[in-house]
């Protein structure tokens, strides 16, 4: 074309024309999608506390457990989706989020098989929170280590 | 035979080759939209009646083929060549649906471009004399575009305003040459193609598909017009395969600053294929099933009741890969122009 | 009381992911990844812990608290075996979670087959 190509002006003007969310809308739906979740996870860990006689190890345990399996049952239904679609980071940021995240391509990957589908991509999205935050935090942990030896902590 | 090859990247047949028959077969969502009554088939089910998203879509392509050829009047036997293509890796969509028919094929990758590829390609096939009768046909499925391009079906992310749905279609169109025996005024006529070049603009959002694609669709548009030395008023429309409602804008600016306005005659197939607002499809429809269903479903018909008599049909892809994205390149665009003509008695 | 607690400071977490998302191009995947690990950051600034009591599930339940338990696991298992325990205490907190997701995935694979979004 007659025009001399400037990407740098090219993609600023795509920005300022390209429409995003309504963030004040996504924003509130964020807050109570979210929060609703967790009080979801209140009452599991009450119930275990109060009702069932856990000790909080025992009760935190339940909570993670009932609230993955809850997810991965909303998975299976296809609702996650319409949850995350209007709640967005109050469906993500749970650890409802990251159970559907490791539904989700199990599910649909098993017409590949049961290994090469399945089995490989079971982490497809969340791997990278397995490897980091065991890595972050084995990080943290040599720091720890080396403060304890040093007698600092 | 005169030269045909016309300016820089454009082949101007002195036989036009016709549409001799078209088909266009499509999901439930496109089967909802404003244009549900143009297409030849809508499927409810998802997978076809088959196993996977992959293989439904292989079925989808093996329908619109054998509709088309239906429509026709002539006969698998008759068709010495196929043009082919889809989104999958490796082509595996196209190559399942073809399989059993039993006809040479090339396997093409634009992608959703590829309606305009196979298109192009067959009409120059069919020109030169290499072949009387030639199919193109171009798929796309949402589920297994999804799948391998972005994330599997049931995770939950939420889209931005930016991002197109891809289009689960398929469309087969039958290019004959104009030696046949039947009425010549009855078919549309692709009387030239230009191919598009690629074109990259440092875009690095795959979730601004339109933004990647304008500039390859401007350059096109903007070489065919001046290789054919042509006015955008020239054309009853000129319709993009999926800029969306962003790239659409984009595409008009670009070309307004290099000459040529094409504000009255622009369509664009992602915005018309889906009510974005009832089907909260956010910027359009895309996908090489976009603009092949809408091309058979609507712009054919359009010509066909003498609506419009001369059409710029210009589909557009995003060549990029999941591989590619992650290591972080740009993702560039390609597309190609078609003029198809059909004119009132 | 407890209650109210959670739900506020669950979605101001949340919020906070929201506002990260729709202002930068993040990921997902790059979202969950800076909420596990500034979870074990704050965890072991010891800053989690005090907030944990006091929010209970609003800061447990969010991912940031799965990266809380990552840092404990650890820090626990370097207070009684030293430096293996460096190795031995990372996946030990997170077990449940893990487990949970990975085991009702799969059967969740058995009973539920893909479908299509309808927008």
């Amino acid at each position: 074309m007659k025009i001399k190509q400037n990407d740098d002006a090219y993609n600023k003007y795509v920005d300022a024309i390209t429409p995003k969310h309504n963030s004040f809308i996504n924003c509130a739906n964020a807050f109570w999608i979210g929060g609703l979740i967790c009080i979801i996870g209140q009452a599991i860990y009450d119930l275990s506390m109060n009702y069932f006689d856990c000790n909080k190890e025992d009760a935190a345990s339940w909570t993670s457990t009932i609230l993955v399996l809850l997810s991965v049952i909303l998975t299976g239904f296809n609702v996650y989706k319409k949850i995350a679609k209007l709640g967005g980071a109050g469906a993500l940021v749970p650890i409802t989020g990251f159970a559907n995240s490791v539904a989700a391509p199990t599910i649909e990957y098993q017409k590949e098989g049961e290994v090469f589908g399945k089995g490989v991509k079971v982490f497809t999205i969340a791997g990278p929170v397995i490897l980091f935050g065991v890595f972050t935090s084995w990080v943290l942990g040599v720091i720890y280590w080396i403060l304890k030896i040093a007698g600092i902590v | 035979m005169k030269q045909q090859a016309v300016g820089k990247q454009t082949v101007k047949f002195d036989n036009p080759p016709i549409i001799l028959s078209h088909a266009s077969v499509v999901g439930e969502m496109e089967g909802q939209g404003p244009l549900a009554s143009y297409f030849d088939q809508i499927e409810p089910d998802p997978a076809f009646g088959k196993d996977s998203w992959e293989e439904g879509e292989s079925e989808m392509v093996r329908r619109a083929c054998q509709t088309a050829i239906s429509k026709s009047g002539i006969t698998k036997s008759d068709i010495r060549y196929i043009f082919g293509g889809d989104l999958l890796g490796q082509l595996i969509g196209t190559t399942f649906g073809l399989k059993d028919f039993d006809i040479p094929v090339f396997g093409l990758y634009g992608a959703c471009s590829t309606c305009g590829e196979s298109l192009s390609l067959a009409a120059m096939t069919v020109a030169a004399g290499y072949a009387a009768n030639a199919l193109a046909v171009t798929s796309s499925h949402y589920g297994s575009a999804e799948k391998q391009f972005r994330f599997p079906l049931e995770y939950g992310n939420q889209r931005p305003l930016s991002a197109t749905w891809t289009v689960t279609g398929s469309g087969a169109f039958i290019v004959s040459s104009t030696n046949t025996e039947q009425p010549m005024n009855q078919y549309p006529h692709i009387t030239s193609v230009t191919t598009g070049k690629i074109v990259d603009y440092g875009v690095r959002d795959n979730m601004n598909m339109g933004a990647c694609m304008a500039p390859a669709a401007a350059d096109v548009i903007y070489q065919c017009l001046t290789d054919l030395q042509m006015k955008p008023t020239q054309f009853d429309k000129i319709i993009t395969g999926d800029l969306g409602k962003i790239g659409s804008e984009i595409l008009i600016k670009l070309l307004l600053d290099n000459g040529y306005d094409i504000i009255s005659q622009h369509m664009d197939c992602g915005v018309e294929i889906y009510d974005n607002d009832k089907q909260d499809t956010h910027s359009g429809g895309s996908g090489c099933g976009c603009s092949a269903v809408t091309l058979s479903g609507y712009i054919l018909h359009q010509m066909k009741e003498h609506i419009w008599q001369r059409v710029l049909f210009v589909p557009t892809g995003a060549l990029l890969s999941t591989v590619s994205f992650n290591e972080g390149q740009t993702i560039p665009g390609t597309a190609h122009a078609l003029v198809i003509e059909q004119k009132k008695e | 009381m407890d209650y109210i607690k959670a739900f506020i400071i669950g979605g101001i977490i949340c919020v906070l992911a929201q506002i990260l998302m729709d202002t930068t191009k993040l990921m997902p995947g790059r979202v969950m990844v800076i909420l596990v690990c500034t979870g074990a950051i704050l965890g072991a600034a010891g800053i989690y812990e005090p907030f944990l009591e006091f929010a209970g599930a609003g800061a447990s339940v969010p991912l940031t608290g799965f990266g809380y338990n990552l840092w404990k696991g650890i820090r626990e298992a370097v207070d009684s075996d030293g430096f293996i325990g460096l190795f031995r205490g990372g996946f030990k907190m997170a077990a449940v979670g893990t487990s949970a997701a990975l085991i009702f995935s799969y059967l969740a694979s058995l009973i539920f087959k893909p479908k299509m979004t309808k927008s």
